[in-house]
C-alpha cells in the first residue's frame, strides 16, 4: 500500500503582521483541505508542529474540535519532515487513511538564540558567544571550500538563483531579483557568507492532506505518491552545529543517511530526480546539500552553478520556489513548504516557474540542529 | 579582593603557568571529547579519563562574528562597544577540534593550517569584581613557533 498527497495548502511565507502563528498554520490547513475538496471533519489525524508559536494542537480551536487523533511534533528544522514521516507512517500501518500534517511559526526579528541548556550544553558556550548557527554554517562551508575547490562566485550564484526564483513566486516573501553585484557586495556577516547569503527567522504555514493511495481516486484525479520519508540523526564524526568539539575522522552527515534510505525505499536513484527542494540556510549549506544527497561530487557545485544546472531550466533544478533564501524560515513551516513546492512543480501548476518538460519525480531535504535530516521523495 | 575565577569548571587547567585544554578520552575507543564527558559518544562505553588536550593546535576551520550575539551571550560589550571576535575550531594535540574564540578577527588574519595558541583571558567582570576567565586561541607568533 501507498501513501498519497491529495491536498496541499499554503499561508504565505513572510510577515503577516495581523496574524498570530497558530492562525497562519489554520489558513494553511483550510487551504489544502479546499485543495482536496474535504472537510476538516474528515481528517482522521493530524500531525504538526511550531517553534515559536504555540502548540500545534491548538488549532483545533480554529478548525474544530472533532475528537481526532492530533499529535504535536517538535524536532528543529525537520519538524515538517518529521510531521510527515509520522503520518506516512500512520498510514503505511493501516490505522488511518486520511489525515493532515501541518507546520508554522512566527519568529521575532533577527537570529535565533538558543539557550545551551536545550541542547545539553553548559551555559558557558552560549555566555562565550559559540553558539549561533550562523557561525557554524560560514565554518563548515569555509572548510568545504578549502576541500573542495569550491569559490564565493558560487555562493554569489547561488543567491542569485534564489532570489530570482522568489521574483517568479507569488507566495515568496523575498519577491526583488538581486543582481549579482548586490549579492557579492553586500555586508560580510559571518565570513565567507554575505548578508544576502543568508536566509532570515519568518512566519508562514503549510499543511498536506495524505490518504491511503487506494483510496485516493475517491478525491482527486491527479494524486502524488509519496514513495518514500525519512529522518536520520547524526554519526559519531559528523560536523555539527552546537559541538563545542569536532572528532578527528570526519563522518557523513545525517543528509547522507537520510537521502541514501530514502532512495532505497523509493527503488530510484538521484539521477531520476527531476526537481528538488535542498535546505538552504544559507547559500553554503546548498553547494553542500547538492552533494550530500547524492546529486553531484564534492567539488562538481563550482561548475554546476556557473552552467546554470539548478536553475528552473536546467538539468536539476533546485529550489524553484527560491527556497529559504527567498522565503525566510519559519522553522516548522519550512520543511512542508519544500513539499507544496514540489508538488506544484509535480502537478504542473507553477506558472512563471514551472520546471519544463513534466516534471514526475520530486525531492525535498531539510537539515537542522543539532544533526539532524528529513529526505522525502514525491512522484506523480 | 578580586580574584580570576574561570568560566566553567574543568574547561582547563587554571591556575597554571601553561594552562591546558581538558578533555576527556574513552580507554575503551580512545575517542577524545571536548569539554570531559563520563559517557562515550562514540562506542556509548562509559569509561572515561580526563586528559590534558594541549595548548598549541592548528586552525581547522574559521569565521569572524561580526554582530553582537543576543542573549545567552553574556559579556561587558554594549552595542557600541562590541568588537568582531573571530570563531573557529582548532585540531588539537589531544586528538580532538575544538571550537573556540579566536584573538585574530579579520580575514587577513586567519588562514586554515595555522598555528594557534592557548590563551586564558579575562572574558567578563562579576558583580564582585572577579574577572571571569575563558579560553580563546591566538596565531603562534614567529619566533614562538620552534619554541
Amino acid at each position: 500500500m501507498e501513501v498519497a498527497i491529495i491536498g496541499i495548502g499554503l499561508h504565505r511565507f513572510g510577515r503577516s503582521p495581523d496574524m498570530s502563528g497558530l492562525q497562519q498554520g489554520a489558513a494553511a490547513v483550510r487551504a489544502a483541505l479546499a485543495d482536496a475538496g474535504l472537510s476538516w471533519k474528515d481528517m482522521q489525524f493530524a500531525y504538526g508542529g511550531s517553534q515559536d508559536a504555540g502548540n500545534a494542537d491548538s488549532l483545533v480551536n480554529e478548525l474544530g474540535l472533532t475528537s481526532l487523533q492530533f499529535t504535536n511534533i517538535w524536532n528543529g528544522c525537520a519538524t515538517g519532515g518529521s510531521s510527515l514521516h509520522a503520518a506516512y507512517s500512520a498510514i503505511k500501518s493501516g490505522q488511518y487513511d486520511l489525515g493532515v500534517v501541518v507546520g508554522f511559526d512566527k519568529h521575532p526579528r533577527g537570529a535565533f538564540n538558543p539557550q545551551p541548556a536545550d541542547w545539553g550544553l553548559d551555559d558557558w558556550y552560549g555566555e562565550t558567544g559559540l553558539m549561533l548557527t550562523t557561525q557554524f554554517f560560514a565554518m563548515k562551508i569555509q572548510r568545504y571550500m578549502h576541500d573542495h575547490g569550491i569559490s564565493e562566485d558560487a555562493l554569489v550564484r547561488v543567491s542569485e538563483k534564489a532570489f530570482a526564483n522568489g521574483s517568479l513566486t507569488p507566495t515568496a516573501w523575498r519577491q526583488q531579483p538581486l543582481s549579482y553585484a548586490d549579492i557579492a557586495n553586500s555586508a560580510m556577516v559571518s565570513d565567507p557568507l554575505r548578508k544576502y547569503m543568508f536566509c532570515s527567522p519568518a512566519e508562514g504555514g503549510a499543511a498536506l492532506i495524505l490518504c491511503n493511495a487506494d483510496k485516493a481516486r475517491q478525491f482527486t484525479r491527479k494524486p502524488l505518491l509519496l514513495k518514500a520519508a525519512a529522518v536520520r540523526t547524526r554519526h559519531y564524526g559528523s560536523f555539527e552545529v552546537f559541538a563545542p568539539s569536532q572528532a578527528m575522522h570526519v563522518a557523513d552527515a545525517p543528509t547522507v543517511t537520510a537521502s541514501r534510505m530514502a532512495f532505497e525505499l523509493a527503488g530510484i536513484g538521484p539521477e531520476d530526480v527531476d526537481v528538488m527542494q535542498l535546505q538552504d540556510t544559507d547559500s553554503g549549506t546548498e553547494i553542500i546539500h547538492m552533494a550530500e544527497n547524492g546529486f553531484c561530487e564534492h567539488g562538481e557545485q563550482e561548475q554546476l552553478l556557473r552552467d546554470g544546472a539548478t536553475q528552473i531550466g536546467g538539468r536539476m533544478p533546485v529550489n524553484t520556489d527560491g527556497g529559504c533564501l527567498a522565503n525566510g524560515e519559519p522553522v516548522g513551516a519550512s520543511g512542508l513548504r519544500q513539499v507544496y513546492e514540489v508538488c506544484v512543480q509535480l502537478r504542473g501548476e507553477g506558472g512563471a516557474r514551472q520546471v519544463p518538460n513534466d516534471p514526475a519525480v520530486g525531492y525535498t531535504h531539510v537539515y537542522g540542529a543539532p544533526g539532524v535530516s528529513g529526505v522525502n521523495i514525491i512522484t506523480r | 579582593m578580586s580574584e580570576q575565577i574561570p568560566i566553567h569548571k574543568g574547561l582547563f587547567t587554571w591556575p597554571s603557568s601553561r594552562p591546558q585544554l581538558l578533555g576527556s578520552r574513552c580507554k575503551q575507543c580512545g575517542e577524545t571529547a571536548f569539554p570531559a564527558q563520563v559517557d562515550c559518544r562514540s562506542c556509548s562505553g562509559r569509561d572515561t579519563e580526563v586528559v590534558e588536550l594541549g595548548d598549541r593546535g592548528t586552525l581547522w576551520t574559521w569565521t569572524i562574528q561580526t554582530f553582537m550575539p543576543k542573549q545567552p551571550y553574556h559579556s561587558d560589550e554594549t552595542e557600541a562597544s562590541f568588537r568582531p571576535y573571530g570563531v573557529g575550531y582548532v585540531e588539537m594535540p589531544g586528538g580532538v577540534r575544538v571550537e573556540a574564540r579566536l584573538e585574530p578577527s579579520t580575514r587577513e588574519q586567519l588562514a586554515i593550517g595555522m598555528p594557534m595558541q592557548l590563551n586564558i583571558v579575562p572574558f567578563r567582570t562579576d558583580a564582585s569584581g572577579n574577572q571571569i576567565m575563558t579560553f580563546s586561541f591566538s596565531a603562534v607568533e614567529e619566533d614562538q613557533a620552534w619554541k
